[in-house]
């Protein structure tokens, strides 16, 4: 049991996708705007991994391995399609924010990327835990992220104002900004993890 | 004290040139387009000026003694910085604004690449596409120049560049005019007198060569006046050598020993690459000035630059 929590809480601290596998950043720049959109996409990625790595892991042993990737890729966009409808169904303004990228979610490098490198080669039980802590990494990392954006970019979180008289500072709503605030918290990750390692 | 004694083999040359002579000469050379500054915009412009200078040369103290690395700030390069970020901006900007803009020039544009020496941008125009980026409204809004003494806090009015890209026509401003600078803009773009003063201090002296500047200016005016107007042929290309940050951003940020080529061939092709992107940006893009980006994606094209036009060394295979 200690080892699946295990695998759990990697992807939130030592294999976060955002911050230390680098995977999945097209889309983490373009959602980063606004805390609500980041939590959107998070949930809806997680529920795609989830979902994704729980189906791959059991039928591992069926898929011909020359022809996995396509076979992934029906699978992870079904639960696109799934997480896609019931978006459109219950909150149809986050799907009109979320635009492009949640079909998109399809070809998010996190979610083939731990279909092709954990859940094709381990048990049930661990895909989950696996798929889980990479999706709550993911989101945790895209509220980072947009906390910082939205609160720079446009002085407010989550739509509340927070400090009266602040000037906004646009380049912060936009990609070039984004570029700026993920590479300058995946030096501050960087020099974190040194620091712990002893390696300064 | 062992460190400064050099054993080498002869011939020993001794050459009185050091990055901080250097720098400190280009900062002198600087000098008279501030005064210009001052003379047009007024005081704002001066403190402008030296708040920036403070905000660059602080973050580079504070940036070097947390890295615990040598202290660099007394050659010079952190106070160009700040002049060169200053003269970019409108005499009317808040000040906290040219000090955000300064430690992120020294922060961002050079000490995260490693000092001086490694960036790959000029930092001063890093500063600057950060600032428009960031707050344009405070970046566009240019001070009336010469109106000492009229009782007014601010008056407004729109460079001559940012009239020519709404399609207004321009009231006839005389070339002599633009020539002294007696028109909006930025503190340091407007005197060209001023400037070329400076330009000719750094050519005498030997710090910049003639290559970067002349092919830059040369590439933008045949460009403007090749496709400057309606009609093709009858661009008014003085109009577009005395305007905006032309002169400006070719003898001083254009010439960045850092990020700039290192051969002569290097730097003619460098010099065309920003005369052109400066006139299409100018003439059909959306900015009315295309002088920083020019640079600046001229920067970025630099390394691939340097590797097609490698000096042949002779007596190798």
């Amino acid at each position: 049991m200690k080892n699946l929590i295990k695998e759990f809480t990697k992807g939130i601290i030592k294999e976060n996708p955002t911050f230390v596998l680098a995977l999945g950043l097209c889309p983490t720049l373009a959602v980063s705007v606004s805390v609500t959109n980041a939590i959107g996409m998070g949930i809806a990625a997680t529920f795609v991994l989830l979902g994704s790595s729980l189906i791959i892991s059991l039928i591992r042993d069926f898929i011909p391995e020359k022809i996995r990737i396509p076979c992934y890729i029906v699978i992870i966009a079904t639960f696109v399609t799934i997480a896609e409808m019931c978006m459109k169904a219950y909150s149809p303004q986050l799907d009109r924010s979320l635009g492009i990228y949640v079909p998109l979610i399809v070809v998010n490098c996190i979610v083939l990327g731990r279909a092709e490198a954990f859940a094709c080669k381990n048990n049930l039980a661990r895909s989950f835990f696996d798929g889980l802590g990479m999706g709550v990494g993911f989101t945790l990392a895209l509220i980072l992220i947009s906390a910082i954006r939205e609160f720079l970019g446009s002085g407010q979180i989550l739509g509340q104002a927070l400090v009266k008289g602040f000037e906004p500072i646009f380049v912060f709503g936009m990609p070039s900004g984004a570029l700026l605030v993920i590479g300058l918290l995946l030096g501050l990750f960087n020099l974190l993890k040194g620091k712990k390692e002893g390696t300064g | 004290m062992i460190n400064n004694l050099i054993v080498s083999g002869s011939p020993h040359i001794h050459k009185q040139t050091s990055i901080s002579r250097i720098m400190w000469t280009v900062v002198i050379s600087l000098v008279p387009a501030g005064i210009a500054g001052v003379i047009i915009f007024g005081f704002d412009a001066l403190w402008v000026t030296l708040v920036a200078v403070a905000g660059a040369v602080l973050t580079e103290l504070i940036l070097g003694i947390w890295a615990k690395k040598k202290i660099t700030v007394l050659d010079g390069s952190a106070v160009i910085t700040g002049i060169l970020l200053a003269f970019n901006l409108p005499s009317g900007v808040p000040l906290w604004l040219p000090i955000v803009g300064a430690v992120f020039s020294i922060a961002i544009g050079k000490q995260v690449f490693g000092g001086l020496g490694q960036n790959i941008f000029n930092p001063a125009l890093v500063g600057r596409v950060f600032l428009m980026a960031s707050w344009p409204k405070y970046m566009t809004t240019f001070a009336q120049p010469l109106r000492a003494g009229a009782g007014y806090d601010a008056i407004t009015s729109a460079t001559p560049l940012a009239i020519l890209k709404e399609g207004k026509v321009l009231e006839h401003i005389s070339y002599l005019n633009l020539f002294l600078g007696k028109h909006g803009g930025c503190i340091g773009e407007v005197c060209i007198l001023a400037l070329l003063i400076g330009a000719a201090i750094l050519l005498i002296k030997g710090y910049i060569s003639w290559h970067i500047p002349v092919t830059y200016i040369f590439t933008t005016a045949v460009l403007a006046y090749i496709f400057g107007a309606a009609q093709i042929f009858h661009g008014d290309w003085l109009f577009h050598i005395l305007s905006g940050g032309l002169i400006l951003g070719a003898f001083f940020m254009a010439t960045d020993y850092v990020a700039t080529p290192l051969t002569a061939k290097g730097q003619l092709i460098f010099g065309l690459g920003c005369g052109l992107l400066t006139a299409v940006i100018r003439i059909w893009g959306g900015y009315p000035e295309g002088v920083s980006y020019a640079i600046l994606m001229m920067n970025a094209a630099t390394p691939f630059i340097d590797r097609y036009t490698k000096n042949r060394i002779y007596g190798a295979r």
